[in-house]
């Protein structure tokens, strides 16, 4: 039997190569205008990917550089805040989740909340979140506000060994708890717009979110009421043992960025794994694999565009590449699918060339193979994916009072 | 030469100004509402849209206040949705300058400048007390004096960031490999007991190269902001020789900052009920002033100002003959919580004796009291009589109903404006919003 996946899609800048805005199909000069970011995730919309991820970073250099690089004048640079441009892509589309990255370190984890539940209004039940833990000196010297936290990784790769990456990870999950006790302060039905007593909301059923953490507290409700999900999709993109566990404990989604097939199955078990120890979470944890693609009409040209590309600015990258015609990726698909994940997340190497490729042949082909899953007219992400509708925590505590 | 009337569109907020009981009143949270209201105002070519902002529920007496409306979405994530479906209105939200960090808000103005096309502003608001903090990192933690220090820090920084990219920063030349320019970024820094930056930003100049700002603080301290920093002051100035005192007195503080008069414009709230005779107009008013204060919510208000359970006091009747209770702050979150009670009380027992008012009329009198009331002739030609005669530049107007508040307006007072010769016909073709309300405050570019 075949197994079916979700096709989502990964969107930063001109694409994830770095030379990607030389390509004559590219459009440098229009990465930070709405008709860019519109054409983009309407094509996404109508191919019926499920997601789209929008890249952020709160600093000049992005989140991957080079510490003592300065302004680098040969890659993009500038960009526009992720949330707000996924609310205002919301009215623009009809089906299409919208996860903005949302870094944890230096936003109000209040702000953070709203605006996601608000996006979540906007679009009907569409919105997401990518958890990005962490912040760099750069992003420190922006703000200005805390001079503690991670310079670069550790010398030996791992997270786990620094203390301040620990540090960031236990902050982000705190900013997760608190979206989530936030998106759950309003019960559904707590706006009753009683005109005989005069009460526009029922008091008892908006309860404070009281939170308290080692890195902040929040006192109040949201000031938002409840939204369509009850709360947003929470996804981390995570390598190494600490946000897998990280995600395990506080996403919905985890993307991974396994080699190949076999390496996909190793890192799905550990994923399972940390998942059966640490999450409270009520559904399973949904694994989506990365996987950077280049897509030509024939290998030889897209050998030759991948070449082009690598000579002018050789790509550095976390994700597995593939590079070839549709059934090229289609295949890979098929691989990664055998392998155990929920779902692919397709970096597109130049945009918006690759993502057209993507809606215009991949998706159709992949469908009519049978190696997606239904694109049926679920009306939120949530129940795109195969979850529920989540409930307000503090509705269920009636229940079993 | 008759002076141009501006009008901004107020999405009616959390507060008695909704009238939420009545039949035809839609959501308060639904896109579809903001959508609706948006596009409405955009047909009466209004300049802004304007939204207020909640960072914490109202609470009256220790509970969540529920009379009123409660709830909104996120100010500037609605107004990114909003960019969407609009073309031509200004879009400008309420944005604290105590519970933001100047490269983060900068950033998020910028954008939606971006997204919008030009046409993104700035109500800088300060805030410091003790209950909105505890829904934030910062906490509680200024004082009045620094609380204004920080927001004109704050401006400045945002000021200095918008600028900080050259207008021809990107270059992108597929040929060279050069996608920025040399010297493309300047470095923003600053230091002081306030703010400690070391700023690259990270927006590319957006196309009003700085978002509109608006300012509505009436202090001293808020004057000089305004005069200082804003486009615009949303000022509370309404009755007309008041309104015409204010305008001179900031009007008059330009100069000496090299500002011209038309360079900040003042945009008083108001708020209107039309009629097709005077005394229908005063009828829907008196009707309408019922059901935004019904009797629990006149007796909430007192509670507010007393700290004291008045729930058994006739809200028809006379004033309650008691002291209040001063011993801790009561009604948290409303904006009059700071005014000195015994003053206050003192104030509302004067007008109430004076023009002999029951506790509801006399709420009536304080929060629905109607700016303008009567035909749309009469509306029209006082709006434009306020304009003429420089006592404003215009109005924010607010209606009682979401999201339909100003649908009557538009369609019976705008054209009657447009007849006068005082109000656009049209926007002008891809005008920002600076060019929408004829102000000035292009930066200098950043030469190379």
């Amino acid at each position: 039997m075949t197994e079916k996946v979700h096709i989502a899609v990964a969107l930063d800048g001109a694409g994830w190569h770095p030379a990607a805005w030389r390509e004559p199909t590219a459009r440098p000069t229009e990465l930070t205008t709405a008709g860019y970011w519109r054409d983009l995730v309407r094509a996404a919309d109508d191919a019926g990917v499920v997601f789209a991820t929008i890249e952020d970073a709160l600093t000049l250099e992005g989140r991957t550089a080079e510490a003592d690089a300065g302004i680098r004048r040969d890659r993009v640079r500038g960009r526009l805040d992720a949330l707000l441009v996924a609310s205002f892509l919301a009215p623009l589309t009809r089906r299409i989740g919208l996860i903005p990255t949302v870094t944890t370190t230096h936003p109000e984890p209040f702000h953070l909340a709203t605006g996601l539940q608000t996006l979540d209004h906007a679009s009907l039940g569409r919105a997401g979140a990518r958890i990005v833990a962490g912040s760099s000196p750069q992003e420190r010297a922006n703000f200005g506000r805390r001079g503690d936290g991670p310079v670069g990784f550790p010398a030996s790769g791992h997270v786990e060994d620094d203390p301040a990456w620990q540090a960031a990870f236990r902050e982000a999950g705190e900013v997760v708890d608190a979206i989530r006790r936030l998106a759950d302060s309003w019960e559904d039905d707590a706006i009753i717009r009683d005109v005989e007593s005069g009460r526009f909301l029922d008091r008892e059923r908006v309860h404070n979110a009281d939170f308290e953490g080692e890195f902040f507290s929040i006192t109040g409700a949201s000031i938002v009421p409840r939204s369509p999900q009850g709360q947003p999709l929470i996804t981390a993109l995570a390598h190494q043992s600490i946000p897998h566990r990280f995600a395990a404990e506080h996403a919905d989604v985890v993307f991974i960025t396994p080699g190949g097939a076999e390496e996909a199955a190793v890192i799905v078990a550990e994923v399972e794994q940390a998942a059966a120890e640490v999450r409270d979470e009520p559904e399973r944890l949904r694994v989506f694999a990365d996987l950077l693609v280049l897509i030509e009409a024939t290998e030889a040209a897209a050998v030759e565009a991948w070449d082009r590309l690598e000579e002018r600015a050789p790509i550095a990258t976390d994700a597995h590449i593939a590079i070839g015609t549709a059934a090229t990726i289609i295949d890979e698909i098929r691989t990664l699918a055998a392998a155990g994940v929920d779902g692919i997340r397709l970096r597109p190497a130049r945009l918006p060339a690759d993502l057209t490729a993507i809606t215009e042949q991949v998706i159709p082909v992949a469908r009519a193979a049978g190696i997606l899953h239904d694109d049926d007219a679920s009306p939120t992400l949530r129940q795109r994916l195969g979850l529920p509708l989540r409930s307000s925590r503090f509705a269920a505590q009636e229940v079993s009072a | 030469m008759s002076r141009r009337i501006h009008l901004a569109a107020h999405f009616p907020g959390v507060n008695n100004t909704t009238v939420w009981t009545d039949p035809t009143a839609g959501s308060q949270i639904d896109f579809s509402s903001f959508e609706y209201f948006a596009r409405n105002a955009e047909r009466g070519l209004f300049d802004y849209l304007f939204l207020a902002e909640g960072l914490r529920l109202r609470e009256h007496r220790g509970r969540i206040h529920d009379l009123d409306v409660l709830g909104r979405p996120n100010t500037l994530a609605i107004l990114a949705a909003l960019a969407a479906v609009t073309e031509n209105i200004g879009l400008v939200g309420t944005l604290s300058t105590t519970f933001n960090e100047p490269y983060e808000l900068a950033r998020q103005l910028a954008t939606l400048d971006h997204l919008s096309n030009g046409r993104a502003g700035w109500n800088a608001v300060t805030s410091s007390d003790a209950f909105h903090g505890a829904n934030f990192r910062r906490g509680g933690f200024l004082d009045h004096g620094d609380r204004y220090r920080r927001a004109a820090e704050f401006a400045e920084l945002s000021k200095r960031l918008w600028a900080s990219w050259r207008d021809d920063a990107i270059l992108a030349d597929a040929d060279t490999g050069e996608f920025l320019r040399r010297d493309a970024i300047e470095q923003v820094a600053h230091r002081s007991d306030l703010f400690d930056i070391d700023a690259r930003f990270d927006v590319p100049r957006s196309p009003q190269h700085r978002p509109l700002i608006v300012q509505a603080g009436d202090s001293a301290d808020g004057r000089d902001f305004a005069t200082a920093h804003a486009d615009v002051i949303f000022s509370l100035h309404t009755e007309f020789e008041d309104a015409q005192e204010f305008y001179r007195d900031v009007k008059g503080r330009l100069a000496a900052v090299g500002r011209q008069e038309d360079d900040l414009k003042i945009l008083p709230a108001a708020s209107f009920v039309l009629g097709d005779t005077l005394e229908e107009a005063r009828e829907r008013s008196r009707e309408i002033a019922l059901a935004q204060v019904r009797p629990e919510t006149a007796i909430t208000y007192l509670e507010q100002v007393w700290n004291r359970d008045f729930s058994g006091y006739d809200p028809d009747g006379p004033l309650p003959d008691v002291e209040p209770d001063t011993g801790a702050e009561s009604a948290q979150g409303f904006a009059n919580r700071h005014a000195a009670v015994r003053s206050r009380i003192a104030k509302l027992r004067e007008v109430a004796e004076a023009e002999k008012l029951s506790i509801r009329d006399l709420i009536i009198r304080l929060t629905a009291n109607h700016t303008f009331v009567g035909t749309p002739d009469q509306v029209a030609a006082d709006i434009d009589r306020y304009v003429q005669e420089r006592a404003t530049d215009g109005f924010t107007v607010v209606g009682h109903l979401t999201p339909h508040g100003l649908d009557e307006f538009t369609d019976r007072v705008i054209p009657l404006l447009q007849e006068r010769g005082t109000y656009r016909t049209s926007y002008e073709e891809g005008a920002t919003l600076r060019e929408t309300l004829g102000v000035a405050g292009q930066p200098v570019a950043v030469e190379a």
